[in-house]
């Protein structure tokens, strides 16, 4: 097992070295550069001064040579200066929009978790009922409703006219002044909207997983066997036919950890929420290499982790994958 | 100030902030009834900005979110009052010699930074000398590369010696003066100050918290005496439809509002209890600019007839909602230096036919669109993504010219592609695009014949040599009078010749909390006066 993780572990080096590479490369593709965007149609921009910029970040250095030089600061665990005008250390800007991002997701993950599973469980077991047409309809409304929409509504409705929940932002304006568990509860309350319109539209995908995997399992011998041994209902579910349908979802989660740090910008944009997809999509339309560069690389990271925490997990979990 | 560029983000700035603001033109939509109130200490003003600002070292930045938070903490040597005419701020007066050369400024006494350290001739000095320093990757350095010397004599005078004589270069002493003492010898992009400022103006900074707000706290000592409201926050929230939900919750105090929200969603009797409504013409203007290397448009009479085939109080009415004015030139319709007198291109598709036929453009196939020979009369517009009002004028200006048989297609592109792929390399055919500016006149940058290189912004390639006569004159003349018969010309020839399309003007609707009393609005928008706002003691609505 020991050995297998480590070859694992070796093979993510040229996997990660070719993703950064390509990652790279694609971006310089695009057309415009930092210092465009800092200088273009600014009438108090000279020309020298464009090439001073070019020159201070080796624009000027062929392509593989920025790389090379990327690579070699990588290599410190030093993802370099953003190019952006504050000319802040990549690494502050990432670790202060992380806290905040992998909070979100974890919450509306578990959020996920804990309807899903007993909606695909029941939907399953009563296949075809009222409770089945009920709740497909309930997820496919969530997956297909532009999460924005939902987002723009609530705000109106809760926070606006019944004013139940703040509009944006994850604290109150005088949080400094709040006592320890009332900041807790401050933060949870102005979570529940986001957790809840990114769960909504999440839940779909699960829940359906969650019940295709149950009629198939209780559709298998071993179910019949123990229905014909006499055992009750709900023991045969949840001991015999959940355990089984559970193990597809190791390897969900195990792909949804790049997703903890994974945001979206419209989404965080709505309820003005400083976290990872607005710095991303800011840094993309800055052309701010070093931090499109950073976030890329940290993804990049966490995906093969997380395929390989699925694959031990997995592993663990069912001893027929242990043998082969 | 010339113009500045009109990045997407920036219209949405300028329009949420109403920073570069302009005259009341219309009055207040509501008058704020005072009643007699005292002006008192204390109390919040919570706004909103829909970007994080940049860099709070004015040098290093370039964004509206950073200027307008520095333009509470740190001040220039001089600055626009109400009605737009240039008064001092750090500088008590100042002289122009009579040949335009050499600029002598007084300099207040007793001006303290906010970290406790004198003010004087040195900090000029060395702002100067950092705009200009190769090192500094600043955007300004040009209005201060016109400077041939400048001495400090005594800590309280400045004496600035220009090569030749530069009207513009007055007003770039409202550049915010940096703090000597704190950057000397360092390197300014490496410096703190960038996310903790000291300057010398009425707030002083609290705290930054990233993605989130920040604060800053009335200045006991600024020399004007300390302004009543005692903190103002600006939170970040990116986008304008949850700053107005924000707004109506009674979480923000001042927004800039889209015409939109402006006109459909401030009616209600709880809305203007809560707030009062003001617009003014923004000292921006909206153009659509043909590209002048194509043979096509080097015809004067083809853009003379696009000119009337456009319905521009159409455009102003379905995209603006009214909320703006037809544009004629390149000025603002109530500054000084506007010129009323000059050729209107005002509806008329009568005329445009007329015109294009004397061009010899026919539809002989009757297939709606004209033609000359075996050349179609058919161009693309090529326009930013992100500002939805230049896309829908295209849309409406579209189909005006579809009836007198010109084909328009219209392409929306990326930013930084656009300028890029289209515009520098001039590969496009025609762009709708927008221009801000402020009081002053020089155009020098954009409708100069030697601005025409690869980055420049004359990129539609215009040419007139008495154009360029007039604007090399323009920026050596300091009399108003003087410089009013120049630029009424230069007016006068764009106005013939429609390089440009001139659409429209906009308008700044900034909205704010009724228990903020105070304002006055002019010609130079509602927030010039700011330090004097206050709210009554009995309305405070925060303690802290």
């Amino acid at each position: 097992m020991l050995a297998y993780i480590c070859r694992r572990l070796l093979m993510m080096i040229p996997l990660l070295i070719g993703i950064t590479l390509i990652s790279f490369v694609v971006i310089h593709l695009a057309p415009g550069e930092p210092t465009d965007i800092q200088t273009d149609l600014n009438p108090k921009a000279s020309a020298e001064m464009r090439e001073r910029l070019r020159d201070r970040y080796n624009l000027d250095e062929p392509l593989m040579v920025q790389y090379g030089l990327w690579v070699v600061q990588l290599v410190q665990l030093d993802f370099g200066e953003s190019f952006a005008l504050d000319h802040r250390p990549v690494r502050d800007k990432i670790l202060e929009r992380l806290p905040v991002t992998i909070l979100i997701n974890s919450l509306s993950i578990l959020a996920i978790l804990a309807l899903a599973v007993p909606i695909g469980i029941i939907a399953a077991i009563r296949q075809g009922g009222l409770f089945d047409r009920g709740s497909t309809l309930l997820v496919f409304l969530g997956f297909s409703m532009p999460s924005f929409w939902l987002a723009l509504l609530l705000m109106d409705w809760l926070g606006v006219r019944y004013g139940l929940f703040p509009v944006v932002g994850i604290r109150s304006l005088g949080y400094e002044y709040l006592s320890g568990w009332r900041q807790v509860l401050d933060v949870l309350h102005h979570l529940a909207l986001p957790v809840f319109v990114s769960a909504f539209g999440g839940l779909a995908g699960f829940s359906r997983y969650m019940r295709a995997n149950m009629l198939e399992v209780i559709r298998q011998d071993y179910i019949l066997t123990a229905r014909a041994k006499g055992l009750p209902e709900r023991l045969v579910i949840l001991r015999h036919a959940l355990r089984n349908a559970l193990l597809p979802v190791i390897t969900i989660l195990g792909l949804s950890v790049p997703g903890l740090i994974g945001g979206s910008v419209i989404f965080e944009t709505i309820f003005a929420i400083p976290g990872m997809g607005k710095l991303f999509f800011d840094g993309v339309m800055m052309r701010d290499y070093p931090l499109i560069m950073g976030v890329l690389v940290i993804g990049a990271g966490l995906t093969l982790i997380g395929n390989l925490l699925a694959d031990v997990g997995y592993a663990i979990a069912d001893p027929r994958i242990r043998q082969k | 100030m010339p113009l500045r560029a009109f990045n997407p983000f920036f219209v949405i700035l300028i329009l949420a902030a109403g920073l570069l603001a302009g005259c009341d033109q219309a009055p207040p939509a509501s008058v704020p009834t005072q009643g007699i109130t005292v002006p008192a200490f204390g109390d919040t003003f919570i706004e909103a900005s829909i970007g994080e600002p940049s860099n709070l070292l004015p040098v290093l930045s370039s964004d509206s979110a950073s200027s307008e938070i520095n333009g509470l903490v740190y001040s220039g040597l001089i600055r626009y009052n109400r009605d737009l005419r240039l008064e001092g701020e750090l500088a008590e007066s100042w002289e122009v010699s009579d040949d335009g050369l050499i600029m002598t400024f007084h300099l207040r006494h007793g001006v303290v930074w906010h970290d406790g350290a004198p003010f004087t001739s040195a900090d000029v000095l060395f702002t100067y000398q950092m705009y200009i320093d190769p090192q500094v990757p600043t955007s300004y350095a040009e209005d201060f590369r016109q400077v041939a010397d400048l001495q400090t004599p005594d800590p309280w005078t400045v004496r600035v010696t220009y090569k030749q004589p530069y009207a513009p270069a007055l007003e770039s002493w409202g550049t915010p003066i940096h703090p000597r003492h704190l950057l000397e010898g360092v390197d300014v992009t490496k410096s703190p100050l960038s996310r903790m400022p000291i300057g010398t103006g009425p707030y002083r900074f609290i705290e930054w918290q990233s993605g989130e707000k920040l604060v800053l706290e009335a200045n006991s000592d600024y020399y004007e005496g300390a302004p009543y409201i005692r903190r103002v926050v600006y939170r970040i929230i990116p986008d304008s439809t949850t700053q107005f939900l924000e707004l109506l919750s009674g979480g923000l105090d001042f927004m800039g509002l889209t015409p939109l929200q402006y006109s459909k969603r401030t009616d209600t009797p709880a809305f203007q209890r809560s707030f009062n409504k003001y617009r003014y013409l923004s000292f921006s203007y909206s153009y659509l600019g043909y590209n002048l290397r194509k043979p096509l448009f080097q015809d004067q009479r083809l853009r003379q007839a696009i000119s009337y085939a456009i319905n521009k109080q159409e455009i102003v009415d379905g995209v603006l909602l009214g909320m703006g004015q037809v544009a004629t030139g390149p000025y603002k319709p109530d500054t000084w230096v506007y010129n009323p007198n000059i050729r209107r291109y005002d509806y008329n598709p009568e005329q445009a036919r007329a015109l294009l036929e004397e061009a010899g453009w026919f539809d002989l196939d009757h297939d709606g669109v004209r033609e000359r020979g075996e050349e179609k009369l058919s161009f693309t517009i090529v326009t930013n993504q992100g500002n939805d009002l230049r896309v829908r004028s295209a849309e409406i200006l579209q189909r005006r010219l579809k009836e007198v048989g010109i084909d328009v297609q219209i392409r929306v592109v990326e930013w930084a592609t656009f300028l890029k792929e289209f515009i520098f390399p001039g590969n496009f055919d025609a762009t709708i695009l927008g221009w801000s500016g402020g009081p002053e006149p020089d155009q020098y940058n954009i409708w100069h014949s030697s601005k025409t290189g690869p980055r420049d912004l004359n990129f539609i390639h215009y040419k007139n040599s008495e154009v360029d006569a007039l604007l090399e004159r323009g920026r050596r003349t300091f009399d108003q009078q003087e410089r009013k018969q120049i630029y009424d010309r230069f007016q006068e020839i764009l106005a013939e010749e429609q390089p440009y399309t001139f659409l429209y003007v906009g308008e700044a609707l900034p909205v704010v909390a009724a228990r903020f009393r105070g304002i006055e609005p002019s010609p130079a928008g509602i927030r010039y006066n700011f330090i004097r706002w206050y709210v009554a003691a009995d309305e405070q609505k925060y303690a802290r």
